[in-house]
């Protein structure tokens, strides 16, 4: 899927820097990212949320997790 | 509910502010001045202690250091967070570890350190964190170019245990050889006898403190590289608040126990030499940058099962021990002779690993 960061695996901020660069090429609509630590799970949420995106849902995956974040 | 507040602004705060009380405390206990804690020159103490440089006035093997480790290692279980991961370059973040232990030493301090020295009155300090946020600014710079050192893998849980069993055995050292009055080595351990290697708050009290602030601040991924990183890429507040408040805490704290002395000169640990001040602290900033956290959050990172970070870690201590036995590391009386040698060439070594390591990640 087109809309999937893959950020599992990569040290601060770069999970960070690839939402919020997804975020500023799609404007709007639904994104899901991949992270593999509690803090980059944190960190994501947290820039998606300062950029007046939703955080509809975090689901474990692997030994990681999927953040789904969306904005109208 | 404990993991939403750690991760909450106020988590950061507190950890921020826990540091700013306890560290003046621990330099009233006993160890140096505007030095309640300093991870990289603790590191440095260490490597005094084991022998790696022979700097006689830098040698003790400091229990803090063990506490963040172990206690970053305790919270990640508790909080089922350890994962053993590892393989984004190694060799690279050994390298980066190893120049900025050379210009965090140019300074004299980690970036808690420089937090420390202002709000101890040391206008010095200034100069360096004016470096440390310079050389950010060029690591953000690198960041937003593509750089990045790769992606580390998971592996074997026991991978992610090896620093913190390091570390057990530097404690397990310390309690076999304890330091003898007026010796300056006991068993395999080096131990000062002038100097600030030879001041410091008793082990247990050194090691709870250690403990408590490595649990917060995994919890609370406090990092003080990451407070001005972000500000400037992302210009989030949310690390920032952390030094914020160990800044206010810390100057409170000092004038409470009379440790505030303001000035310039004289200063405890620390030289006047602005510019290098200044230099050695771009160096230490872009390659704290460069691999992803400051000296603090290395450490609590290894806790957590980041084998990258443990090499940090370890490049930061093999680090000391060239700043010692190159004469690179400064003294109050200023820079070492080879000082300023070493940062040019850190910078050179930073620049080089940032223009050349990157790659766009899809």
């Amino acid at each position: 899927m087109s809309n999937t960061v893959d950020a599992r695996g990569l040290s601060c901020p770069q999970p960070v820097l690839l939402t919020m660069e997804r975020i500023q090429k799609i404007k709007k609509g639904e994104i899901a990212i991949l992270v593999d630590t509690d803090t980059s799970k944190e960190n994501v949420s947290r820039a998606a949320t300062s950029q007046g995106w939703k955080v509809k849902g975090i689901k474990s995956e692997g030994t990681g997790y999927r953040i789904m974040i969306a904005k109208k | 509910m404990l993991r939403k507040f750690f991760a909450s602004r106020w988590g950061i705060i507190g950890t921020g502010a826990f540091i700013g009380v306890f560290a003046p405390l621990l330099q009233k206990w006993g160890n140096p001045g505007n030095m309640g804690i300093c991870v990289a020159c603790f590191e440095r103490d260490i490597a005094g202690a084991l022998g790696l440089h022979r700097a006689d006035v830098v040698q003790y093997m400091r229990p803090e250091i063990i506490g963040f480790v172990l206690g970053a290692f305790i919270a990640a279980y508790l909080f089922k967070e350890f994962r053993s991961r590892a393989g984004s370059a190694p060799i690279v973040r050994f390298v980066l570890g190893a120049f900025a232990m050379i210009g965090a030493l140019v300074f004299l301090g980690c970036p808690w350190r420089a937090m420390l020295r202002l709000a101890g009155g040391d206008g010095n300090a200034v100069f360096g964190i004016l470096g440390l946020v310079g050389g950010i600014w060029v690591g953000t710079w690198f960041l937003k170019g593509d750089y990045n050192l790769g992606r580390s893998q998971e592996t074997h849980t026991a991978v992610g245990w090896v620093l913190p069993i390091i570390m057990l055995g530097f404690l397990a050292l310390i309690l076999l050889f304890p330091q003898v009055e007026g010796q300056d080595k006991s068993g395999v351990l080096f131990y000062s006898i002038k100097g600030p290697g030879s001041l410091h708050a008793p082990l247990f009290i050194a090691l709870g403190v250690g403990l408590a602030v490595g649990i917060l601040a995994q919890r609370s991924r406090f990092c003080t590289m990451g407070a001005f990183r972000d500000l400037i890429l992302f210009r989030q507040t949310h690390l920032f608040l952390g030094i914020v408040a160990l800044v206010v805490v810390a100057f409170i704290t000092n004038l409470i126990l009379k440790q505030f002395h303001p000035g310039f000169i004289n200063q405890p640990i620390a030289h006047t030499m602005s510019l290098w001040n200044f230099g050695g602290m771009v160096l230490a900033g872009l390659a704290f940058a460069l691999a992803g956290g400051c000296p603090g959050r290395q450490l609590f990172l290894a806790g957590e099962g980041d084998g990258d970070a443990a090499v940090f870690v370890l490049g930061m201590i093999v680090g000391a021990g060239f700043a010692h036995n190159f004469g690179l590391a400064s003294s109050p009386q200023g820079v070492g002779p080879h000082g300023i040698a070493a940062v040019i060439i850190g910078l050179v070594v930073c620049l080089l690993i940032g223009f050349t390591m990157r790659k766009k990640i899809a």
